[in-house]
């Protein structure tokens, strides 16, 4: 058996069991958890994939979220299109975003932090497109028109919700562990550690970094084009704003950067931990994201290697002491 | 093509705002020079330091040219413990964690903020908030010209301090050659905190001009961020004369574009010109090495 099959076998677990719990749990509160749970998974997913396997961190992965939250509904609303003829091209638009931004910070080696603050003014300049124009909608944003069922890519119950963010999610568990066992993967992780020595060995570190960031930015541009379809709306703000790109950021922290289940496991725990606040200090806005900030210091101060980082250490000291 | 008559109003509001954005870009490049991090919770600090501003006017009826002196030192105080006990302990060493941290730090003051003070926008209104002067044909508010001479004056203390204190030239040394520093028996850890305490101490100084023109609200510092990093990077990272005339230029362009593009796609000059700069003349364009 080779790894990339004995990788398998988890992710068809996981995938089982996610898809069993609409049939399992009844409550409406449960179902949206796990929806936003695995939405908040496949952001995490999409910045884990450049910053945890390439070693570029974006702070601005929202523009990516916002191209395919935008192309989704723009599409819906101004041409008329189908959802499931929009949603592929939200994706290609958030990829060529991404080999956009890409080809100019890459190409003139925009490395580290200079790399963070260009991604954060690209999301900027794109929120005040979105802000100015009318095809966006400008300042009032976008509204998709109400219409139920599996031919407009809306669902009655969350169930349906929960199915597509899931497909997306397991896709995403699938790029992990492609890029772990991949030669593409192996590429660009040599990129991340060393671009110099990897260039030095044959890899075009360039090609390798627009690759990683034209996936990541489908990746992201797919949460969006599903938050359309989940919540019917979408204006500058949101798409565009910080919110986004500091959840998907630390999610694959808290989780582990640069391991296969870490955005997953993050992710979950950030929306489990932020449900438990909610119902301890009632929804008062700023709480959770308060939260957020304090677990990105600790966790960057106290375990770089975020939780699954944290298991493997605890499962080797165990073995240790056998 | 525009008349001068509505050009040097706006290019003389923008130099007023500049100055503003230069005091911030001051303390954000002596950060940069020394500790050789991005503080990117340099926005977020602002935000604290005009909230302390407004809190001090309203709760004390303290003249914010007054809580200078009461801002200035808290901020100092605020920036020394933050990087002694928090940002210094979590580097590791990687570039990329101070600026996670300094993010983390970032979002947890701008939500305490919400939580404290809720989204609202607040403004102080003092007896001059209304008044302009003339200025050679352009009105400008009394706020925005006092506070541009303050900024200079205070940029010229902080330059004086760089020249001729010891603890200048021990950031200075600390800048150029870190190990040499040590060798020399300078308390590295020590420096490190003063640097970034000034760092604040500027934005302490830079809250209490800029309150009485503007407003505060918990989000207010996202627009200076990028605005400073812009100035920072444009006027060469590390530079003290680079930010002082890169914050004037972008205060300028900034009120100029927004005059000839509007309102809503104005702001866009700055990030165009920040992407520029990063992309063809990283080295700024007053620095000399990159």
């Amino acid at each position: 058996m080779t790894p990339s099959m004995r990788a398998v076998g988890p992710i068809v677990v996981f995938a089982a069991a996610a898809a069993l719990v609409p049939l399992a749990v009844d409550s409406d509160a449960w179902l949206n958890f796990v929806v936003l749970a695995l939405f908040g998974a496949l952001m995490a997913q999409a910045w884990n994939v450049l910053a945890g396997f390439g070693g570029q961190f974006s702070f601005g992965h929202a523009v990516f979220f916002g191209t395919g939250a935008y192309a989704m509904a723009a599409l819906q609303v101004r041409l008329g299109v189908n959802a499931w003829v929009a949603l592929p091209v939200a994706l290609a638009a958030g990829a060529a975003v991404g080999l956009f931004i890409g080809a100019l910070t890459f190409r003139y080696g925009l490395r580290g932090s200079y790399f963070a603050l260009a991604t954060l003014a690209f999301a900027e300049i794109f929120r005040i497109l979105a802000n100015t124009f009318q095809f966006t909608g400008a300042g009032v944003g976008l509204q998709i028109p109400l219409a139920k069922g599996w031919a407009a890519l809306q669902f009655e119950g969350r169930a349906g919700y929960l199915y597509v963010a899931l497909a997306f999610v397991v896709a995403g568990l699938a790029i992990g562990t492609w890029l772990k066992h991949s030669r593409f993967g192996a590429w660009l992780q040599a990129v991340r550690d060393n671009e110099e020595a990897a260039q030095a060995l044959g890899v075009d570190a360039y090609r390798v970094k627009l690759g990683a960031i034209a996936i990541s930015g489908a990746m992201m541009a797919a949460a969006g084009a599903f938050y359309v379809q989940y919540l019917h709306y979408i204006d500058p703000a949101l798409a565009f704003g910080p919110h986004y790109s500091v959840e998907a950021l630390v999610g694959a922290l808290v989780g582990g950067m640069g391991t296969v289940w870490g955005p997953v496991v993050g992710a979950f725990a950030l929306h489990l931990l932020s449900d438990a606040t909610r119902n301890a200090f009632g929804d008062v806005p700023g709480v959770s994201l308060m939260i957020y900030g304090a677990l990105l210091v600790l966790i960057v101060m106290f375990a770089p290697r975020g939780l699954v980082g944290l298991f493997a250490a605890l499962v080797s000291k165990l073995r240790d002491s056998k | 093509m525009l008349e001068l008559s509505i050009l040097w109003p706006s290019i003389a509001n923008g130099l007023a705002t500049g100055a503003i954005y230069a005091l911030v870009a001051l303390g954000l490049t002596l950060i940069y020079g020394v500790l050789h991090i991005i503080n990117f919770a340099h926005g977020a600090a602002l935000m604290v330091a005009l909230y302390g501003v407004q809190l001090l006017f309203t709760r004390y009826g303290v003249d914010p040219y007054a809580a200078l002196a009461v801002m200035v030192p808290a901020m100092f105080g605020f920036g020394y413990l933050l990087q002694r006990l928090v940002i210094g302990r979590a580097s590791h060493g990687k570039d990329e964690n101070i600026l996670l941290v300094t993010l983390g730090i970032a979002i947890v003051l701008e939500n305490l903020a919400l939580v404290l003070f809720t989204a609202d926008t607040r403004t102080i209104e003092t007896r001059w908030s209304l008044a302009t002067i003339d200025v050679a044909g352009a009105f400008i508010a009394v706020p925005k010209a006092i506070a541009f001479v303050g900024v200079l004056a205070a940029a010229a203390i902080l330059l004086a301090v760089m020249a001729r204190t010891d603890l200048g030239r021990a950031i200075r040394a600390l800048a150029k050659e870190r190990q040499g520093a040590k060798l020399v028996g300078i308390d590295v850890e020590h420096v490190f905190a003063m640097s970034f305490g000034i760092g604040l101490a500027c934005l302490g100084a830079a809250a209490c001009f800029l309150l009485p023109a503007y407003y505060v609200n918990p989000t207010v510092g996202n627009g200076f961020v990028l605005v400073a990093f812009t100035i920072v990077v444009l006027g060469g990272m590390g530079s003290f004369a680079g930010a002082l005339l890169g914050g004037l230029l972008i205060g300028v362009v900034e009120s100029v574009s927004g005059l000839y593009l509007g309102e809503s796609l104005g702001q866009i000059g700055i990030f165009v010109i920040f992407l520029l700069v990063l992309m063809f003349r990283p080295t700024g364009l007053f620095g000399s090495k990159a």
